[in-house]
């Protein structure tokens, strides 16, 4: 029994990294597909079928540049820069789970081994560690090409990895309020029906928490790292070959998994609307385990679903925000994530304390009626002095 | 040295990652301070955390090591590489090392270990040894570390907490700009 | 000066709270992107759909034959003159006695060559020749090469077969000289 528990996990360890993987290879396709699409073109086309070898093409292009590595560079800590990002990447994926349960029959008993690669109790605050160890990697690689825009880029990466992850994790205070506890699988089940979804009773701190993931992966509108404008390549400017190529993927990576991470904080992981209704309804007409399970399936669809979605949605933020220049970045995390959160959490427990779950709506209210009458109030703004 | 072989032959898997970390641990600690370069030093320092973490783990003290990881090696040592890349520290530097400070830093050192090797003989500080009976796994867990500390070491907690506020206050003083500083 | 009527005057009045609030108008952008999302795109898949280019393209070179199917070369060499690319060259040859159904002028080019490598394209040949023997065709591109020795285009690819004669099909556009004859009746 053990043996079995034990390769199914190491199955699901198994699967999970290649799907991890497998995603980030595609994510890089459709970064290219949906930029493209919003911009009017069409997009990587010619490798295989509308274009999906592509990721492979690339892949095989990155591999066969030339590997190179910067005399004045620190040898050691250059190739430890690419390998930290990637590993802090992947490491992350490990405690999200993926769906309900594998219900398996043995001798007669029923065994149910959760989709998940590990069941930990401090399941978010693993994941909180794994991301701040993210900046290391850029840091380290940043520093270590003995260049003035690597290094930069670095600093930046750094200081700005580390403003927002407070407000990140005071978002996710609230959250931890409301659930009382850091796995991540409570939190998931704890958002069974539709409306007490996180992002129904944690609007705020879903807008923060999206802000900061996408700060933290270094997207567009804050991908101030490896500004093209400004810093060359960023962190990366002396990299070439699979080291590039790793942190790239890196990002893709993190990008994946912050989707995952929101779509089990915030919109109820692998539940979804009438699920308990599926469930009893597939048991019923399959028997026990096979309806079972495929209800799992059904929710484990609809998980990625909306890991697809969000993942979408980072790439139709990048084609849509243009990039938010250092101070502004440093204003806004620092003079109003920073504060809104914290009253966040105050308000979430002051709502707890009589024990109602949309107090948090209060602060949005008062916010659009603060956007809305100093609209009013504002000065009309002239119609632009028309010119001969 | 046989005795030896045969009491690590009969370590248990956890035995085992004990020493393996144990000696990770203090090999790093020693590259901390003999590392000729700064950013060495710093990464020695996360990766003696990295095992320090691994020890709590093995106490099954989860929330402990994930602290641990999230603070220290996550945000604190991230400033100090921070702070170390702002500074050209490449050159010898051997203005600083002067044989004062090299006595200096001998002697405090010495006190600070002869400090701790007192505290940790002291019989008031002798932790009980494993005892099956009444050993709880869920110790280290975080609702039994959540409700100590809001019971029995509420007062300190407290007091630290009013330490961080007076941290802060005097980090946002530092910080901010007085009417004629040059603005950049 | 004004160029468009699409400029806006930049101002640098004060943000309402609103306005500082960036969500509505993230939104707004978004809303915008996602909208060219679902718009048919203009992208024409060049190698397997080729967009006409008008009248006026300067294609494949071509060494017109008259009405009787004889070379209209005469090998004068104004043409190479003023190629400013200095991609044609020549070698004259006299017309003998049988070959009157071959060459309109008693004069013609035995060797007519083209290095369609530093040819630009220009015209410039086009227009220079009093004989209006040598076109760029407008329906018809220089092929991509894989050798370099096929790029010296001979008179073997340049003159003009007599199943496949070339018309310029608008005869309204007339970019260069046209002898009335040329147009689509002289086929």
């Amino acid at each position: 029994m053990d043996l079995t528990v034990l390769l199914v996990k190491g199955l699901i360890i198994l699967v999970i990294f290649g799907i991890t993987l497998l995603i980030a290879t595609y994510s890089t396709y459709a970064e290219r597909k949906v930029a493209a699409f919003l911009q009017d073109r069409l997009g990587p086309n010619r490798a295989g079928p509308f274009g999906l070898l592509q990721p492979i093409a690339d892949a095989g292009k990155m591999f066969f540049k030339e590997d190179f590595i910067p005399a004045q560079a620190s040898k050691w800590l250059f190739i430890l820069g690419p390998c930290l990002a990637m590993l802090t990447a992947l490491m992350s994926s490990a405690v999200i789970p993926f769906g309900d349960s594998i219900r398996l029959a043995w001798d007669g008993t029923n065994y149910d081994i959760p989709m998940q690669a590990i069941e930990i109790n401090i399941g978010v605050l693993y994941i909180f560690g794994v991301v701040s160890l993210g900046v290391y990697g850029i840091m380290v690689g940043g520093w270590a090409s003995n260049n003035k825009f690597s290094l930069l880029g670095a600093i930046r990466a750094a200081s700005q990895n580390i403003s927002y992850e407070i407000a990140l994790g005071l978002s996710l205070i609230a959250i931890l309020m409301m659930t009382g506890s850091l796995s991540l699988r409570a939190i998931v089940n704890e958002q069974a029906t539709f409306f007490e979804w996180n992002v129904f009773t944690q609007p705020l701190g879903f807008i923060i928490f999206l802000t900061c993931a996408f700060a933290e992966c270094n997207r567009t509108p804050f991908d101030l790292p490896e500004c093209e404008t400004e810093l060359v390549g960023g962190y990366h400017t002396e990299y070439s070959s699979m080291k590039l190529g790793f942190y790239l993927f890196a990002e893709y990576i993190n990008m994946f998994v912050s989707s995952a991470f929101i779509s089990s904080l915030y919109f109820g992981g692998y539940h979804y609307p009438f699920m308990n209704a599926v469930h009893d309804g597939l048991t019923g007409s399959l028997g026990e385990i096979a309806g079972h399970n495929i209800a799992t399936a059904i929710g484990t669809v609809v998980f990625f679903a909306k890991i697809f979605f969000f993942i979408f949605f980072f790439m139709w933020v990048r084609w849509t925000i243009p990039r938010f220049r250092y101070d502004q970045l440093m204003n806004l995390g620092w003079k109003s994530l920073i504060p809104l959160s914290i009253l966040n959490v105050v308000v979430t427990g002051a709502g707890l304390l009589y024990d109602i779950k949309y107090t948090t709506w209060l602060i949005v209210v008062v916010m659009v009626v603060l956007a809305l009458t100093s609209n009013a109030r504002a000065p009309k703004s002239q119609a632009a002095p028309q010119r001969a | 040295m046989s005795e030896f072989l045969n009491q690590f032959k009969q370590l248990t898997a956890t035995g085992y990652l004990f020493w393996v970390l144990a000696i990770l641990a203090l090999l790093s600690a020693v590259w901390v301070v003999t590392a000729r370069n700064p950013i060495h030093s710093v990464l020695a320092l996360i990766a003696t955390f990295f095992c320090l973490s691994g020890h709590y783990i093995l106490l099954n003290a989860q929330f402990l090591a994930a602290v641990n990881i999230i603070v220290y090696a996550g945000a604190i040592m991230v400033l100090f590489l921070f702070t170390i890349m702002f500074l050209n520290l490449r050159r010898e530097d051997e203005e600083s090392k002067t044989n004062l400070t090299k006595m200096a830093a001998v002697v405090v050192g010495g006190l600070l270990m002869v400090m701790l090797i007192t505290i940790f003989r002291a019989k008031s500080a002798q932790v009980p040894t494993f005892n099956p009976v009444s050993f709880d796994s869920r110790t280290g867990l975080v609702e039994n570390l959540g409700s100590i500390l809001y019971s029995d070491y509420i007062l300190p907690f407290e007091l630290a907490s009013v330490l961080f506020l007076v941290a802060m206050v005097g980090a946002v003083m530092l910080g901010k700009r007085e009417a004629g500083d040059r603005h950049f | 000066m004004q160029l468009t009527n699409r400029s806006k005057q930049v101002s640098n009045k004060e943000m309402t709270m609103a306005e500082k609030m960036y969500l509505p108008s993230i939104v707004q952008g978004l809303a915008i992107t996602i909208k060219h999302f679902f718009m048919k795109k203009p992208t024409i898949q060049y190698p397997e759909v080729k967009r006409y280019l008008g009248p006026v393209f300067r294609g494949h070179h071509v060494l017109k034959r008259d009405e009787q199917g004889r070379e209209r070369c005469t090998a004068c060499g104004l043409c190479a003159v003023a190629c400013p690319a200095e991609a044609i060259s020549m070698v004259a040859a006299e017309r003998k006695k049988g070959e009157e159904n071959l060459y309109r002028e008693e004069k013609y080019a035995a060797v007519y060559e083209i290095n369609m490598l530093r040819c630009i394209f220009c015209g410039l040949c086009e227009e220079a020749c009093p004989k209006q023997a040598v076109y760029l065709r407008h329906d018809r591109m220089v092929p991509v090469f894989l050798e370099r020795d096929d790029i010296v285009y001979g008179k073997d690819k340049l003159v003009e077969r007599l199943d496949d004669r070339y018309v310029r099909m608008n005869s309204e556009v007339k970019a260069t000289p046209t002898e009335p004859s040329l147009t689509k009746a002289a086929t």
